[in-house]
């Protein structure tokens, strides 16, 4: 329905709930989502604000896209300053919360302030109400989403929430909607719960409207959906195998990390792979993976719905995890798995599904599990801390303990909520947590692979592989295959790849697309879509403009080019063996030609010149 | 010459029955070209996306003329992606 043009405007501290009409100069510049909400973010808050008092800001924001008949347009981001990081924070959920928000007549919600007692909002179309969620506070993810249904007798009711953890401060506390869908990464859901806001359930009733050209739209809408289809990757082997074939990859070409980036290569990766997840288990001969799952108007569905095997030490006594639900997913397999040194398929999908029926981000939560055991096994750590746990890698019975503990804030729980660049500082070794800006690194070595030792130095919400995802390109020759180990062209590459995601996060469609699609198949659907310049021109200048305004937010926000930078274990340790033996990241090399082709100064602030150009 | 074959993913149905999961080790002419051994398994050329030699990447338009050596492992997917 395009934009509907109208935003929700949520006071938590006052306790009001007001309309305010889109500002249109902005979506023509910045389109929605990520983008438009990023812009009002920067608008509205000082960047140097406490990301978890009630001057820090959350945005939930649709695209223009979203809850249109366009393949994957079920996407909406979670926008505040990150408590984990400290800069801005951008997380991307599938699901379908977002097309129901769209339905219900809103592009995005502003939240602002803090409620004094915990509380939801329900959005039933224009009537929308913060109520008292006194009995929901304490509660799982899980049991929210269900009461909530209960509550409202509603079957088509969507729930985005926060669980435990998010309560509990854990700096990378998740917000989950339809119960294993989730803005995962940066925190979001810590700031959710530091406004007192347990829930936001969406209903909408209004359907699809408000496209510039609806028959045009229609068929660049079917032509993008041939094309995925068509293509192997999108019609085949994503639906097939999910985002989990890539395990056997990223080992076999040398750039798989293991036990907190120490080594690159796991010997246990075939366990934990898609491969493995579609094997019946000698148990009850069922496979792991017991189906695929599609998000709103999504014809990939790269989903994968798991069960654990019953038996399982993890949940033999635990009947509400023997069901079918949100299974692994590669960044969370590789970060609880490789990055531990646990091959046990059942275990992880355990520690999977306590992500998300508590919502916490299983990428930083294993990285910092993965930070502790290195402690550990240094004696930094000892059982003191852990409460008699052996947390040496490959433990799995340690790992679901400490899971546990965290749930519960007991223990090693709060240390672990910490995130792993506080827990290493708090245990005087810094130069342990594999981090940028604060945030975990997810499954690909970046000594390995060139051109993601920058997408994490320059991503602009710390280490992250969907800011720029040039392994497409590096390792999977989508769209052309460029030599993984060469830190020649990767600046002009991180450029491109950047800025084309910058557009798509803030159109309401899936970056998975972009395995078949390039701004070709996208920017016609945008162009039918939307009023204003949306030509492939338009749409890759909006992107470089919207990457270059959070770059901004950053600098404000007192980060500088000191911070693009990687731990010393990726710049000095050379790969060990395999494939990739003796490389070292070559950011040095990558970073100043990549400054110069965006235009920034030489310590990486955006030039006026820059700003200018891009109408910021 | 002994060599090895990983295939994986939808290319599992091309292995002949073994003991682990992708590989199978086997005794092939020395010198062997890459693409005679991929067409020894019935794979077809769009199916053989990704093909590393001992986790190198080798590029469709060398694969007719790679000779293997004596140990070469050879490891290949289908179009896959992730992320």
């Amino acid at each position: 329905m395009s934009w509907t043009r109208k935003i929700l405007r949520v006071n938590l501290s006052k306790g009001s709930c007001t309309s305010e009409p889109l500002n249109m100069e902005w979506a023509k510049q910045y389109l929605g989502q990520r983008g438009l909400a990023s812009k009002y973010l920067s608008e509205e808050i000082d960047p140097k604000c406490d990301a978890l008092g009630p001057d820090n800001k959350l945005i939930m924001a649709t695209g223009p896209l979203t809850g249109t008949m366009a393949s994957t347009a079920g996407r909406y981001s979670v926008i505040c300053k990150s408590p984990l990081t400290g800069a801005i924070a951008c997380s991307n959920s599938g699901g379908f919360l977002g097309a129901e928000l769209k339905f219900a007549g809103w592009d995005m919600i502003i939240f602002e302030g803090k409620s004094e007692k915990p509380v939801y909002l329900l959005v039933q179309d224009d009537k929308v109400e913060l109520r008292d969620a006194s009995h929901l506070w304490g509660k799982t993810v899980w049991e929210t989403d269900d009461i909530l249904h209960q509550t409202h007798q509603d079957p088509q009711l969507r729930v985005a929430c926060v669980g435990r953890t998010a309560e509990n401060g854990c700096l990378y506390a998740a917000i989950v909607n339809d119960k294993h869908r989730a803005a995962g990464r940066s925190g979001v859901g810590t700031v959710m719960a530091s406004k007192n806001l347990k829930a936001v359930a969406v209903r909408g009733t209004q359907g699809v409207g408000n496209l510039e050209d609806a028959k045009t739209f229609m068929a660049a809408v079917d032509a993008g959906k041939g094309v995925l289809a068509e293509n192997a990757v999108t019609g085949q082997g994503l639906p097939a195998y999910g985002t989990q074939v890539l395990m056997n990859v990223i080992n076999g070409v040398g750039a798989l990390p293991a036990r907190n980036m120490r080594d690159v290569g796991f010997e246990g990766a075939e366990n934990i792979s898609a491969e493995a997840m579609a094997e019946p288990r000698a148990s009850d001969g069922k496979p792991n993976l017991t189906t695929n799952a599609g998000c709103f108007s999504c014809t990939i569905a790269c989903g994968r719905i798991s069960t654990v095997d019953k038996t399982h030490f993890s949940v033999k006594d635990k009947p509400q995890y023997h069901g079918a639900s949100g299974g692994l997913e590669y960044e969370a397999a590789w970060a609880l798995g490789a990055d531990t040194g646990i091959d046990d398929l059942d275990a992880l999908t355990y520690v999977n599904f306590l992500c998300n029926e508590d919502g916490f981000d299983p990428i930083t939560y294993g990285a910092t599990v993965a930070a502790a055991m290195e402690m550990f096994e240094e004696g930094v750590i000892t059982t003191k801390e852990t409460g008699g746990i052996e947390l040496k890698f490959g433990n799995t019975e340690a790992f679901v303990a400490v899971t546990e503990a965290l749930v519960a804030n007991e223990g090693f729980g709060p240390d672990l909520a910490l995130g792993s660049k506080r827990l290493c500082e708090k245990y005087g070794r810094p130069e342990l947590s594999m981090t940028v800006k604060g945030q975990e690194f997810p499954a690909y070595d970046p000594r390995g692979i060139q051109g993601m030792g920058l997408t994490y130095a320059t991503s602009n919400r710390g280490a992250c592989h969907l800011r720029s995802y040039t392994v497409s390109s590096e390792v999977l020759g989508l769209p052309i295959k460029t030599e993984m180990g060469d830190a020649e062209g990767k600046p002009e590459l991180v450029k491109a790849f950047q800025d084309v995601t910058a557009l798509v996060d803030s159109a309401g469609l899936c970056i998975f697309t972009t395995f078949a699609w390039g701004m070709d198949n996208i920017a016609p659907q945008i162009d039918a879509a939307c009023e204003g310049d949306w030509s492939v021109e338009g749409c890759m200048e909006a992107g470089e403009r919207i990457w270059n305004m959070e770059r901004m937010f950053n600098t404000a926000a007192g980060f500088t080019g000191k911070d693009d930078n990687l731990p010393p274990r990726l710049m000095k340790e050379a790969i060990k063996s395999g494939p990739t033996e003796g490389q070292v990241s070559r950011l040095d090399e990558m970073l100043p030609q990549y400054y110069q082709i965006r235009g920034w100064t030489e310590d990486g602030t955006v030039t006026k010149e820059t700003q200018q150009r891009l109408s910021l | 010459m002994n060599v090895s074959i990983e295939l994986y993913a939808s290319l599992m149905k091309h292995l002949p029955p073994g003991k682990s999961r992708f590989r199978r080790d086997l005794k092939v002419d020395d010198g062997l070209i890459l693409n005679r051994l991929i067409e020894q398994f019935h794979i077809k050329p769009e199916e053989a996306h990704l093909v590393l030699i001992n986790g190198h990447y080798i590029d469709a338009e060398e694969r007719d003329d790679r000779k293997l050596a004596a140990g070469d492992v050879v490891s290949i997917w289908p179009p896959v992606a992730g992320g």
